[in-house]
């Protein structure tokens, strides 16, 4: 058996947060700076701590992030046990018990939910993808397409972009088409080609989609930052926040 | 009354409150939750200047005197529309009363308007209840929370048939406009609260209300416009767009108000501080100041003139509350922009 050290597994730990995301802005939990801290003894018992910007944020994206984080960590080699744990919320016994039972959301709220949260982690899979077209399309509009270009275009002929990575991640995550074959313009529900006389609209909502995501997001940091004045580890301006710092 | 560079400005906050939050009248066995609440709100003021932020004592229960320094002494607002909330299952007198207001305002002849609050899962009972409500307190508006939890249902639609006969009975009381809280909520769990498609059906079919989205939705504002820009009677209600971002956040801010001007119009865009979460005076003295940035990835928003702002911050709200404005604050009745999503025509319905 493989013997790791636990200074590499513990940043193997915080590569593994990385990949959790908020559903709700679109952005890794380090990079909001939701990670309070992560350890992991000799022994293999890895803990993580997170935290949120209210007392109050909903529970539901709550609940994602916690389960989602406890998958990540839970999977690596070298961890023997795993402990995540949601600091401070009006709902941190029933989501840390109900994750760390592995029980689901249904259960975890009992008599408080109906249904898991599948489709409410697909609408906003959707509003990823519209707000990714307008981060993958505004770089082209300004190099000289314009929207009848875009129409025409394949995922492959677009230069590589972080933010095109993002956008086939979403999409491929949907089951929508992300090849290198796939137009660059599609309706996020049906998959389908937008048509040409609809791509005005389309573009101007991907932009207003976007433009709610990232203020929502500006919303959140300001808000963790006020109530805990530290950084989160890992935390990062996120492919969006670059432009402007807090006040 | 706010003037700048020679332009007077008539102000309405359409969105403002007189809370008590302070322990003393936090449920007992419920004090987390009256406490995470309020402290929840508290960080919302963090989003401010620096210079107009509260202690947690003084922001959990400020006086008489407090608001009506902050509002109407130092803040520029001519008229102040109460929006009740009451939560009395966190706070044993409610957090913000139609009673406690009125009893608040009455000492201010002229300075508020009470709006008033229903839910729909109160049956009868709640019909009477709004109709004295209405009859006390001359109320023309109500604030609704439809995510509010209420004897084990888990929020309503307002497009349901019980909604339906609050809303039918509020209108022949002579209640005009509807303010929904489509914002930052808690419940239901499993959910998606800030669904707006409700809004959509009965703004439809009740075209003589006036329903006025508070926070546009935030953070769904791209459901909030493309609803809005469908229905003549969707206002946006700007508490939290400005407090929220204007200073935090000054470009995200520039393009939420870009967003609003383009979908659904500065005819159709009302002002409210959130007072006490924020302060009036830095907010209307910004806003009236504040200026589209002219930069590129700004280059397709609609422009927001002198006139565009006094319709924002007064003259609009007056219109939707029938308060009487001075002359000398009236624009010409062609003044301004209209909705600018009538550049998109008519395909915006069908998308």
């Amino acid at each position: 058996m493989k013997v790791v050290s636990s200074v590499a597994l513990q940043e193997r730990l915080l590569a593994a947060l990385e990949t959790v995301r908020d559903p709700e802005l679109d952005e890794p939990i380090t990079s909001l700076g939701f990670v309070a801290s992560c350890t992991v003894s000799a022994d293999g018992d890895a803990e993580v701590r997170l935290r949120l910007p209210t007392y109050f944020c909903a529970p539901n994206f709550a609940y994602l992030m916690v389960a989602d984080a406890y998958d990540a960590v839970s999977v690596l080699p070298g961890v023997r046990n795993t402990s995540v744990v949601l600091e401070e919320h009006f709902a941190s016994d029933a989501i840390n018990g109900g994750v760390a039972a592995q029980a689901g959301f249904v259960r975890s709220f009992d008599g408080e939910a109906v249904a898991e949260l599948d489709s409410l982690r697909a609408d906003f899979l959707r509003k990823a993808v519209m707000a990714g077209t307008d981060q993958v399309c505004r770089p082209l509009l300004a190099a000289g397409k314009d929207q009848a270009a875009l129409l025409a275009m394949k995922l492959g002929e677009v230069p590589p972009s972080r933010a095109l990575t993002r956008l086939r991640e979403r999409r491929a995550d949907l089951g929508l088409p992300a090849g290198d074959g796939a137009p660059l313009l599609i309706d996020p529900v049906t998959g389908r080609p937008i048509s040409a006389d609809a791509v005005p609209l389309h573009m101007r909502k991907a932009q207003l989609t976007r433009t709610s995501i990232e203020a929502n997001s500006g919303i959140c940091r300001g808000m963790l930052r006020h109530r805990y004045g530290t950084e989160g580890l890992g935390e990062a301006p996120g492919l969006d926040q670059t432009t402007e710092e807090d006040q | 009354m706010y003037e700048h560079n020679g332009e007077k400005y008539f102000i309405v906050d359409s969105h403002m409150h007189y809370w008590n939050a302070a322990p003393d009248n936090w449920v007992p066995g419920a004090e987390q939750y009256a406490k995470g609440w309020i402290e929840c709100f508290h960080a919302y003021q963090g989003l401010g200047p620096p210079e107009t932020h509260w202690s947690i004592e003084h922001f959990q229960k400020y006086s008489e005197d407090d608001l009506m320094k902050d509002v109407f002494e130092d803040g520029h607002v001519d008229v102040a529309i109460f929006q009740p909330t009451n939560l009395k299952e966190w706070y044993t007198e409610g957090f913000n009363t139609t009673e406690r207001n009125a009893v608040m305002g009455e000492k201010h002849p002229g300075k508020f308007i009470y709006n008033t609050n229903f839910d729909p899962r109160d049956s009868d009972a709640g019909l009477e209840e709004l109709k004295r409500n209405v009859e006390r307190f001359g109320s023309k508006g109500v604030k609704l929370y439809t995510a509010e939890w209420n004897n084990g249902s888990r929020g309503y639609k307002l497009s349901d048939p019980g909604a339906y006969r609050y809303l039918e009975a509020a209108q022949n009381l002579g209640i005009k406009n509807v303010h929904v809280h489509k914002g930052p909520t808690i419940w239901p769990l499993d959910k998606d609260a800030f669904d707006v498609a409700d809004i959509d059906h009965c703004a439809t079919d009740f075209p003589d209300l006036n329903f006025i989205i508070e926070h546009v939705g935030l953070p769904r504002i791209e459901d909030f416009c493309f609803m809005a820009t469908q229905e003549p009677n969707v206002y946006a209600g700007l508490s939290v767009v400005i407090g929220g971002l204007m200073y935090a956040r000054p470009n995200f801010f520039a393009k939420v108000i870009g967003e609003l001007l383009f979908w659904v119009g500065e005819d159709k865009m009302t002002f409210g501080s959130d007072y006490g979460i924020w302060e009036p005076k830095w907010q209307v003295e910004g806003f009236a100041n504040w200026e589209m940035p002219d930069r590129e990835e700004f280059a397709d928003f609609p422009r927001l003139g002198v006139a565009g702002k006094k319709k924002i911050l007064g003259l609009n709200a007056a219109k939707l509350y029938d308060i009487k404005v001075p002359d000398e604050f009236q624009l010409p009745a062609s003044a301004g922009t209209p909705g600018a999503h009538e550049v998109l025509g008519e395909p915006v319905a069908g998308a």
